[in-house]
C-alpha cells in the first residue's frame, strides 16, 4: 500500500501515458479475482532508495485459461539446460512428441573438435518412444533396453535419462534403472525426474537439472588443467554462437574456461568445473543453483556477469580481473577492450540516428529480459515495459529480497539440496580478507540485484504476461520492436510490429560480446526500420469501400 | 441388451456373485458376456473351469495390431462368453489404462455388436473405484445398470456408499443408474434389516440377500459355479432367485449417498441394537 501512496502524490509517466492507468486498462476485463491475482504480476516500477522496488509476485501458477508463455519442466531440464552438451545421449523416456518437439530447437551451437573423442549427439533425437502397453505395463523394460541400444551403437560417456508426464503417473523408477545400467554399462548414467506438470513452469527443470549435474557429474575428475585464471561461465548456452565470441574475447584476455554450462560443454568439462577459481554467472535463474552449491561444496565464489552489451562486456571483464588482481591481466583487460569497444561504438554511433527513442518491449526468459536492456540502451531506444516468462522474484527485485521470498507448495515439491563443504576439496579461493577486500572494491559476491533497478520509474514489469495482455499493451503503446519467442511472433507481427526471437535469435547472432552487439544493432536497425510492416494492411482494409460513377448513356 | 457392472468392496465376493449369478442366467436360456476388469484375470475362472483364459491386454501385446475375437474370447458354462482385460503386475504401470484400453479394443472387435446377440454383458470392476480408469465401464454409457456387492461389515458399507459417490458422478453425463444392493452375507448381526435400510436411504433397494454357505467355497476349489458344481443345493437356488430378479429388475435410480455421520448412525442403530 505504501508504494500506492507515492505513487499517487507524482503521477509517473510512459510515454505520455500514465502507467497505473495503464495497468487499470489490463485487468478492467478479467473477472474480480483473476484481476488481484493479476494486479500483484503487473507492477509500476520505482526505484527507491538502496535500489528498493516494488515488490512483484512471480513464480506462481498461470492462470488457467490465460494464454502464457510458459514451458513445462521437462522442456527447462532436458531443453534448456542439458540440451546443449553435445557428448551426453539424452534419452526421454515417455511418448514421441516429447523428445521430438525438444529436438534441435534452441540453436545452441557446439564444436565436437573442440574434444578428443569428437563426439556430438545433439543432432539426433533419443527417446523410449512409449506405447499404450508400456503405459499399462510400465516402461521400466524398455527404457532399459533404449539404454543399451544407445550405447552399443555410439559408445557415449554418459547417458542421461529425462522422464515425462505418463512416466510420474505410472511411476516408472527411472533412477533405479539408470543405476542398474551404470553398473552394467560402465558409464555414467543418470536420470532426471523432470516430469513436465512438475512446479509452475520450466524453472522447476531449471533446477532439477542442476541437482542432477551436481550430484552425478560435478567432482568427478580432479585433474587440475593448464591454464591461468580459471572460471566457468554459467547460464550461457550458445544460441547462435554466443559462448563462442565469449571464448575468443577470454582467449585473449588469456582467461581460462573450465567449463561452460552448457553451451559447447562436454561431459568432462562438468566433471572437472570444481576445479575452478571463479564462477561466472550469466542467467542467474537458471544455473544460480549449482553456483550456490559450488561455493558451498567447494569453496568457488560467484559472481553476475553480462556479456550482452558492449558496456556490459567491458564492465564484467574488469570485474573479472579485478577478482584475480592482477596487474597482469589487469592490463591486458584493458587492452583487449581498448582494441574491441572503439569499433562498437562506431557501430551503434552510425546506426543510433536511425533507432534513437524507438520504443521496445521484452518478455522473455529469466535472465534475458534484463540483459537486452544494455543494446537496446546503446542504440538509444526506450525500455517501455520489460518482464519474464519464469523468473522468481529475485530475478526482478534483486538477491537480497531472497529471505522473504514465500516458499509454496510448488517449489517445496522441487528437492533441494543439503550441500556441506567437501572435506578433502573444500578449498576457498580467497581468505575472508581477500573477500572483504574485494567487497570493497564493488565486486560483490554472490549477489544479483535483479531488472527493476535497472529499469526507469513508470515503465511497467509484467511477469507471466498473457496474450491478451500483449495485445492490449501493443495496441496502447504500438512499439516499434517486441521481443519473445517463437510461440509470440507471428502474432504480434501481425499487429504490423516486428518481433525479435531472444531465445533462439531467429536466424542471427552471436549477440553477445563485442562482435555479437555490432551484429544485434544491425539486426534491430533492419528490423525497426524496414518498410513491410507498412504494407501488412492489405488496400481494401485501409479503404473498405469502392467509388465509382454511373454512367448514364 | 442389458449392460450391467458389478462393483464392490475388494474381497466381498463379486467375482463369485457374478460368475453364480451369470450361470443362473445361463441356464434360464440367456446369452451372457462376462468382462473381467481386473488384472489378477480371475473374473471368469468359475466359468471356464480355470485360468486359462489369455488376456485381452496380454494378446494385444503379443499379436500387435491382428487381433481378432476369438482370440480373447472364450465360451463357458451354459454358452457363456468370457473375457479378461488383464493387466500389470502389482506395482508398475497403469492398470485403469489397461482397462480403457481393452474395453476399447473389445468394442472394436464388435464384442457387443447386434449380430452376437447378447442378452447381458457383466462387468467385474476390481475393487473400489479408485481412478479413472476403473471407472470406465460406468463412462460413456457401456454399463447402464449397476449392482454393488455389499455385507453387514462396516467397510464394505463405506465402500458402497463411496461407489455410489462415483454412479452420481457419471448419472447425469452417461445414464447410469442404480440397479439395487445385493447382500453377500457374512453373518453379522441384523445384516438383513441393515442393508435394507441401507438401501432405502440410498434411495435403492437390497434386490436379493444370499446367505453365507461353504459350499460356494467347495465349488470354487473345483473352479466351479454351485450351479455347476451342485445343481441341487440350495444354495444354487439362491442365486437363480438373484438371476431372476435381476432378471425382472426394473428399479433403476440415482442413489443419494449417505453423509459419513448419517451411515455411522446407521451402523450404531443396527449394529449395538443387536
Amino acid at each position: 500500500m505504501a508504494d500506492r501512496n507515492q505513487q499517487q502524490e507524482v503521477v509517473m509517466s510512459l510515454d505520455e501515458q500514465n502507467p497505473e492507468t495503464v495497468k487499470a486498462d489490463l485487468l478492467r476485463r478479467y473477472p474480480i479475482k483473476i484481476a488481484r491475482k493479476r494486479s500483484k504480476q503487473i507492477v509500476v516500477n520505482k526505484v527507491g532508495a538502496c535500489d528498493d522496488v516494488p515488490q512483484i509476485s512471480s513464480n506462481v501458477r498461470t492462470i488457467p485459461g490465460l494464454i502464457g508463455q510458459r514451458g513445462c519442466c521437462y522442456a527447462g531440464c532436458k531443453g534448456v539446460v542439458l540440451g546443449p552438451t553435445r557428448d551426453i545421449i539424452n534419452i526421454t523416456h515417455g511418448p514421441i512428441g516429447c523428445g521430438f518437439y525438444s529436438w534441435l530447437t534452441r540453436r545452441n551451437q557446439t564444436d565436437p573438435d573442440s574434444s578428443e573423442d569428437k563426439h556430438n549427439f545433439i543432432p539426433y533425437c533419443f527417446s523410449t518412444d512409449m506405447q499404450d502397453e508400456e503405459i499399462i505395463f510400465g516402461g521400466e523394460r524398455k527404457l532399459r533396453k533404449a539404454i543399451q541400444e544407445a550405447y552399443d551403437n555410439f559408445k557415449p560417456k554418459a547417458i542421461a535419462v529425462f522422464a515425462t508426464c505418463p512416466v510420474g503417473l505410472i511411476g516408472d523408477d527411472i533412477h533405479s534403472v539408470c543405476r542398474e545400467m551404470k553398473e552394467k554399462l560402465g558409464i555414467n548414467v543418470f536420470g532426471f525426474s523432470c516430469e513436465g506438470y512438475k512446479g509452475v513452469s520450466q524453472s522447476a527443470g531449471h533446477h532439477i537439472a542442476n541437482n542432477q549435474i551436481f550430484k552425478h557429474v560435478v567432482g568427478l575428475d580432479d585433474t587440475v588443467r593448464e591454464g591461468e585464471y580459471k572460471v566457468n561461465l554459467l547460464g550461457e548456452y550458445n544460441i547462435g554462437g554466443d559462448a563462442f565470441e565469449i571464448d575468443r574475447i577470454f582467449k585473449k584476455c588469456g582467461i581460462s574456461i573450465v567449463s561452460t554450462y552448457s553451451g559447447n560443454s562436454s561431459i568432462d568439462d562438468f566433471s572437472n568445473s570444481h576445479t575452478a577459481d571463479l564462477n561466472l554467472i550469466m542467467c542467474h535463474r537458471s544455473i544460480n543453483y549449482v553456483a550456490e552449491m559450488m561455493d558451498k561444496k567447494y569453496g568457488i565464489p560467484w559472481i553476475k556477469i553480462n556479456f550482452i552489451g558492449a558496456e556490459a562486456t567491458a564492465k564484467s571483464l574488469r570485474k573479472i580481473a579485478g577478482y584475480f588482481n592482477d596487474q597482469k591481466l589487469i592490463d591486458r583487460v584493458e587492452q583487449v577492450i581498448a582494441e574491441e569497444l572503439p569499433e562498437v561504438k562506431k557501430a551503434y554511433l552510425e546506426i543510433r540516428p536511425r533507432t534513437e527513442g524507438k520504443k521496445v518491449m521484452l518478455f522473455v526468459g529469466g535472465s534475458r529480459a534484463h540483459h537486452y536492456q544494455e543494446l537496446f540502451n546503446e542504440l538509444g531506444m526506450k525500455i517501455l515495459s520489460a518482464g519474464y516468462e519464469f523468473a522468481h522474484r529475485d530475478d526482478y527485485e534483486g538477491r537480497k529480497v531472497i529471505p522473504s521470498i514465500k516458499v509454496d507448495a510448488d517449489s517445496r515439491n522441487i528437492e533441494e539440496l543439503e550441500v556441506t563443504p567437501d572435506p578433502g576439496k573444500y578449498s576457498p579461493r580467497k581468505s575472508p580478507e581477500e573477500m572483504n577486500a574485494l567487497e570493497n572494491q564493488g565486486i560483490k559476491f554472490s549477489d544479483y540485484e535483479g531488472m527493476m533497478p535497472a529499469m526507469k520509474d513508470g515503465t511497467l514489469i509484467i511477469d507471466d504476461i498473457s496474450q491478451f495482455e500483449t495485445d492490449a499493451m501493443i495496441e496502447i503503446f504500438k512499439p516499434d520492436i517486441f521481443c519473445a519467442g517463437i510461440k509470440e511472433k507471428y502474432s504480434v507481427q501481425k499487429h504490423g510490429i516486428p518481433l525479435k526471437q531472444l531465445h533462439s535469435y531467429d536466424y542471427g547472432g552471436p549477440y553477445a560480446g563485442f562482435k555479437g552487439a555490432i551484429n544485434f544493432y544491425k539486426e534491430i536497425d533492419r528490423m525497426v526500420n524496414s518498410k513491410v510492416w507498412g504494407y501488412i494492411k492489405a488496400p481494401w482494409e485501409k479503404n473498405p469501400e469502392l467509388t465509382a460513377t454511373y454512367a448514364w448513356g | 441388451m442389458r449392460k450391467i457392472a458389478i462393483y464392490g468392496k475388494g474381497g466381498i465376493g463379486k467375482s463369485t456373485t457374478t460368475q453364480n449369478t451369470v450361470a443362473g442366467l445361463a441356464e434360464m436360456g440367456a446369452k451372457v458376456m462376462v468382462v473381467g476388469c481386473d488384472p489378477k484375470a480371475d473374473s471368469t475362472r468359475l466359468l471356464l473351469g480355470g485360468l486359462a483364459q489369455r488376456t485381452v491386454l496380454d494378446t494385444l501385446r503379443e499379436e500387435g495390431e491382428d487381433v481378432d475375437l476369438v482370440d480373447v474370447r472364450k465360451t463357458g458354462f451354459g454358452g457363456t462368453l468370457c473375457t479378461e482385460s488383464g493387466g500389470p503386475e502389482p506395482g508398475v504401470g497403469c492398470a485403469g489404462r489397461g482397462i480403457i484400453t481393452s474395453i476399447n479394443l473389445l468394442e472394436q472387435l464388435g464384442a457387443y455388436a447386434e449380430s452376437e446377440k447378447l442378452d447381458y454383458v457383466f462387468y467385474d470392476v476390481l475393487g473400489d473405484v479408485v481412478c479413472g480408469g476403473f471407472a470406465m465401464p460406468i463412462r460413456e454409457g457401456k454399463a447402464k445398470e449397476i449392482y454393488i456387492v455389499v455385507s453387514g461389515e462396516m467397510m464394505a458399507m463405506y465402500a458402497a456408499n463411496n461407489i455410489c459417490k462415483g454412479i452420481v458422478k457419471f448419472a447425469e453425463a452417461g445414464g447410469v443408474r442404480l440397479g439395487g444392493l445385493i447382500c453377500n452375507s457374512r453373518k453379522v448381526d441384523n445384516e438383513q434389516e441393515m442393508i435394507n435400510a441401507f438401501a432405502e436411504k440410498l434411495g435403492t433397494q437390497m434386490i436379493h440377500f444370499v446367505p453365507r454357505d461353504n459350499v460356494v467355497q467347495r465349488a470354487e476349489i473345483n473352479r466351479k459355479t454351485v450351479i455347476d458344481y451342485e445343481p441341487e443345493h440350495g444354495q444354487a437356488d439362491e442365486y437363480r432367485m438373484l438371476a431372476k430378479k435381476i432378471a425382472e429388475n426394473e428399479m433403476r435410480i440415482i442413489p443419494k449417498p449417505l453423509a459419513i455421520e448419517e451411515l455411522e448412525k446407521l451402523l450404531i442403530e443396527y449394529g449395538i441394537a443387536a
